[in-house]
C-alpha cells in the first residue's frame, strides 16, 4: 500500500515538474496558438492572454490544458472550424470563440471533440459559431458553464449549439444556449446528463434527443424555442424539474415525445405552450407531479400510447386539458388537480366525489373536423360541452380521473443548484 | 330626425335600465381586473360576456322601447314629420345609448388600469368596436321585427328567436355542415359562413387578434391570412356595416308603408 502511495506521489511530482506552462500573446515567445501547440508536450498548459487571435483550424492533437485569460478572442473570420480536439485529456477554458461561418457542405464547429476521452470544456463563450460545441465519438467529458449565442435565421443554414453524436457519459451543465437551430442535440448518446442549462430562442428545439438511451435531463429551462424539447426513438430518459415555457406558435409544443419507452416525466412546469406535451406512440411513461399552466392543450396524445400513468399533476387554466384521438386507451389518470373541475367533496377527504373527464366534447369534435376550431369560445360550444359533461356520450369513457384532487398540489423540489 | 334622436337618447339616458346596464359592465370589468391582472385574459373573458349579452340586451331593449313608446310614436306621427325620421331617430337613440353604456362601462375601468401604452390597446379597441357594432346590429333587427309585428308577444318571441339563432343555432348548423362535409376542404366555406353571422364574425375578429389564434391551427391560419390583410379586414368590417345597414333599410321600407 505504502509503495503504491509513494509511486503515486512521485508520479504526481513528476507531472508537476515536467508539465510546462506556455504563454501565448503578442509579445510572448509564442504569438499563435498553433505554434504553441506544436511546441507543447503532453500534459502542458497553454495560457492564452487577452487579445484577438485570427486563427482558424487549430488542431489539438496532444493532451493539453488550454486556458484563456480575460477571454482572448479566437476569431475564425467565417472561414471554418476553429478548435478541433483529437487527443484525450484536453481541457479548454476561458476562451471566446467566434465567427465560424456558415457552410452547407460540412458541420463546422467552434470546438469539436473527435474520438477523444476525458475532456473538459468550461467557461467559454461562443458567438456566431455555426455549430458551437460538437462532440463526436466522445466519452467521459464535461461541458460546463459555456455561453453559446448564435445568429440563426433559418433552420437550413444554421447549426446546433451543443451537438453530440455517438457519445457516452457526458455531463452538460449550466450552459446558456441561444439562437441556434437546436439548443442541445443528442444523437446516439447514452448514459449522459443534461442539467441546469438555459436554452432559449432556438429555431427548432431547445433540446433534442434521437436514438439516445438511459439519459437524464433535469433543472433546465427551455423558453421561446420553436418547440421546447423533442425526445424521439429513445428509451429510459428521465426528465425532471425542467421548465418548458412560452413555446407558442402554430406548430409549437413544450415537449414532443415520439416512440419513447419507459420515461419518467416528473416535477416539470409547462407554461403557456400551444401544446404542453405532444405524445406519439409512447409507452410506459410516468407523468407525475407536473404543473401545466395556461397551455392551449396540456397534453395531446395521438395514437398508440399505452400503459402511461398520469398522476398528481396540476392542470391549471389550459384551454384543453387533454386531447386523444384513439379509442383504445389504457392510460391511467388519477389524483390530479384540474382547475376546470366543478365537482364537490362531501366527505372532506380532499378527493372529489364525482370523476373528472378531461376530454371535452369540443375536443372530440375538433379531432374529427379541425375546421370546427373556428367555433372556439362560442356559446354553442359551451352548451354542448356542458350537456356532454352531464351525460357523456361521445367522449371516451375510460379517460377519466376517478380521484380528482380538490386542492392544488404542492410539489417538493427534487434537486437544487448548489 | 336629429331632434327625435336627441329626445330618445335623453329619454333612455334618464332611464334606470341604462344605468344598471352600464354599471353591470363596469362592475364586471372591474371584478375581472381584480381577479386577473393580465389584460389579454380580461379581454377574453369580457369577450365571452359581450358576445352573448350585448346582442341579447340590444334585442330586448330595442323591442321593448318600440312597444313602450308606441303611444308617443302615434302622437309624433300626427305631426308633420317624415315617418322614416321618427323611427330612425328612435332606433339611433336606442343604439347610441346602449353603445355609450358599453363604452363607459367597459372603457372607464380599462382607462383607470392604464390601457394606454399597453400592447393590448388594439385588441381592446376591437372589443369596444365589436360591442358597438353588435348593439347597432341587434337593436336594428329588433326595431325591424317590432315594426313588422303589431302583436307584442309575437314580436318579442321572434326577436328572441333571432338572437338565439345567431348566438347558438347558427353555430350548431355550422358545426353540422362542417362535420358532414369533413372530407372536403372547408376553410373558405368556414370563412364565408362566419361572415353571415355578426356574432361569429366578431368573435373571430377578437380571437385572431389575441395569442389564442395559435390554437386554431390550419383553419386559424387561413382566417389569419384573410383577416390580417387590409382587404380581408375591410370585407369583415363591410360585412358588419351591412349588418347594420340592411335592417335599417328594412325599417325605412316598412315604416313608409306601414298602416297605423
Amino acid at each position: 500500500m505504502k509503495k503504491y502511495f509513494l509511486l503515486l506521489t512521485i508520479s504526481l511530482l513528476a507531472i508537476s515538474i515536467f508539465a510546462k506552462t506556455l504563454e501565448v500573446c503578442n509579445s510572448c515567445e509564442w504569438t499563435t496558438i498553433t505554434a504553441a501547440i506544436k511546441a507543447a508536450e503532453k500534459g502542458d498548459q497553454l495560457i492564452i492572454k487577452a487579445g484577438i487571435y485570427k486563427e482558424g483550424k487549430i488542431i489539438v492533437n496532444k493532451s493539453l490544458t488550454i486556458s484563456g485569460e480575460d477571454y482572448p478572442i479566437l476569431d475564425g473570420e467565417n472561414k471554418g472550424e476553429i478548435l478541433t480536439v483529437l487527443a484525450d485529456n484536453v481541457t479548454i477554458e476561458g476562451l471566446q470563440i467566434q465567427n465560424v461561418g456558415t457552410s452547407y457542405m460540412e458541420d463546422r464547429a467552434g470546438i469539436r471533440i473527435k474520438r477523444a476521452k476525458n475532456f473538459t470544456i468550461k467557461n467559454n463563450r461562443l458567438y456566431n459559431t455555426f455549430f458551437g460545441i460538437y462532440l463526436e465519438h466522445a466519452d467521459k467529458g464535461i461541458v460546463q458553464n459555456n455561453e453559446l449565442i448564435g445568429e440563426a435565421v433559418e433552420e437550413m443554414s444554421s447549426g446546433n449549439a451543443i451537438h453530440l453524436w455517438y457519445c457516452k457519459n457526458i455531463l452538460i451543465e449550466k450552459n446558456i444556449v441561444r439562437h441556434h437551430r437546436d439548443g442541445i442535440y443528442l444523437e446516439f448518446v447514452d448514459n449522459s446528463k443534461v442539467r441546469f442549462n438555459i436554452s432559449e430562442d432556438n429555431l427548432r428545439y431547445g433540446l433534442h434527443f434521437m436514438f439516445s438511451n438511459n439519459d437524464d435531463y433535469f433543472k433546465n429551462e427551455f423558453r421561446r424555442n420553436g418547440a421546447g424539447v423533442a425526445v424521439m426513438f429513445s428509451k429510459k430518459i428521465n426528465m425532471w424539474e425542467n421548465a418548458f415555457e412560452y413555446n407558442w406558435g402554430k406548430a409549437s409544443y413544450g415537449l414532443l415525445l415520439k416512440e419513447i419507452y419507459d420515461a419518467d416525466i416528473k416535477n416539470n412546469v409547462f407554461k403557456e405552450n400551444t401544446i404542453g406535451i405532444y405524445v406519439e406512440g409512447s409507452t410506459r411513461i410516468n407523468y407525475l407531479d407536473n404543473d401545466f399552466v395556461r397551455n392551449g392543450w396540456a397534453i395531446k396524445i395521438s395514437g398508440g400510447c399505452l400503459d402511461n400513468i398520469i398522476s398528481s399533476n396540476n392542470f391549471l387554466y389550459n384551454t384543453f386539458d387533454l386531447s386523444l384521438n384513439s379509442s383504445v386507451n389504457n392510460n391511467e389518470f388519477s389524483g390530479n388537480f384540474w382547475s376546470a373541475y366543478t365537482g364537490y367533496d362531501l366527505d372532506k377527504n380532499g378527493i372529489g366525489d364525482i370523476p373528472y373527464r378531461p376530454v371535452k366534447l369540443f375536443n372530440y369534435v375538433v379531432n374529427k373536423t379541425p375546421e370546427a376550431m373556428v367555433l372556439l369560445r362560442s356559446l354553442f360550444i359551451d352548451i354542448i360541452n356542458f350537456s356532454e359533461k352531464v351525460s357523456p356520450v361521445f367522449t371516451p369513457k375510460k379517460v377519466v380521473d376517478n380521484r380528482p384532487v380538490m386542492q392544488k398540489i404542492e410539489h417538493i423540489e427534487l434537486f437544487s443548484l448548489n | 330626425m336629429f331632434k327625435i334622436l336627441k329626445y330618445s337618447f335623453f329619454d333612455l339616458i334618464r332611464s334606470r335600465w341604462t344605468y344598471i346596464y352600464c354599471a353591470f359592465y363596469a362592475l364586471l370589468t372591474l371584478s375581472l381586473f381584480w381577479l386577473s391582472s393580465d389584460l389579454s385574459k380580461v379581454i377574453i373573458s369580457l369577450m365571452n360576456v359581450i358576445l352573448v349579452l350585448v346582442p341579447l340586451i340590444a334585442t330586448i331593449f330595442g323591442i321593448m322601447y318600440y312597444y313602450n313608446s308606441r303611444e308617443f310614436t302615434e302622437l309624433l306621427l300626427a305631426q308633420p314629420i317624415k315617418r322614416t325620421h321618427i323611427f330612425l331617430g328612435q332606433y339611433l337613440g336606442v343604439a347610441t345609448s346602449l353603445s355609450l353604456s358599453i363604452l363607459i362601462g367597459v372603457g372607464l375601468p380599462f382607462i383607470t388600469y392604464g390601457i394606454f401604452g399597453s400592447a393590448e390597446i388594439w385588441n381592446y379597441f376591437t372589443l369596444l368596436l365589436v360591442g358597438v357594432f353588435l348593439s347597432f346590429i341587434f337593436s336594428a333587427i329588433a326595431f325591424f321585427i317590432a315594426l313588422k309585428n303589431e302583436n307584442r308577444i309575437k314580436g318579442f318571441g321572434l326577436a328572441i328567436l333571432v338572437w338565439l339563432f345567431f348566438a347558438v343555432i347558427y353555430d350548431g348548423l355550422f358545426l353540422l355542415v362542417l362535420a358532414m362535409f369533413s372530407d372536403y376542404p372547408l376553410e373558405s366555406f368556414a370563412l364565408g359562413a362566419s361572415m353571415f353571422n355578426p356574432i361569429d364574425l366578431s368573435r373571430i375578429l377578437i380571437l385572431l387578434k389575441l395569442d389564442i389564434s395559435a390554437l386554431m391551427g390550419y383553419t386559424g391560419a387561413v382566417f389569419h391570412k384573410f383577416l390580417g390583410s387590409g382587404l380581408g379586414l375591410g370585407i369583415a368590417f363591410l360585412s358588419l356595416v351591412l349588418w347594420v345597414v340592411l335592417p335599417v333599410l328594412g325599417i325605412q321600407r316598412v315604416s313608409r308603408r306601414k298602416d297605423f
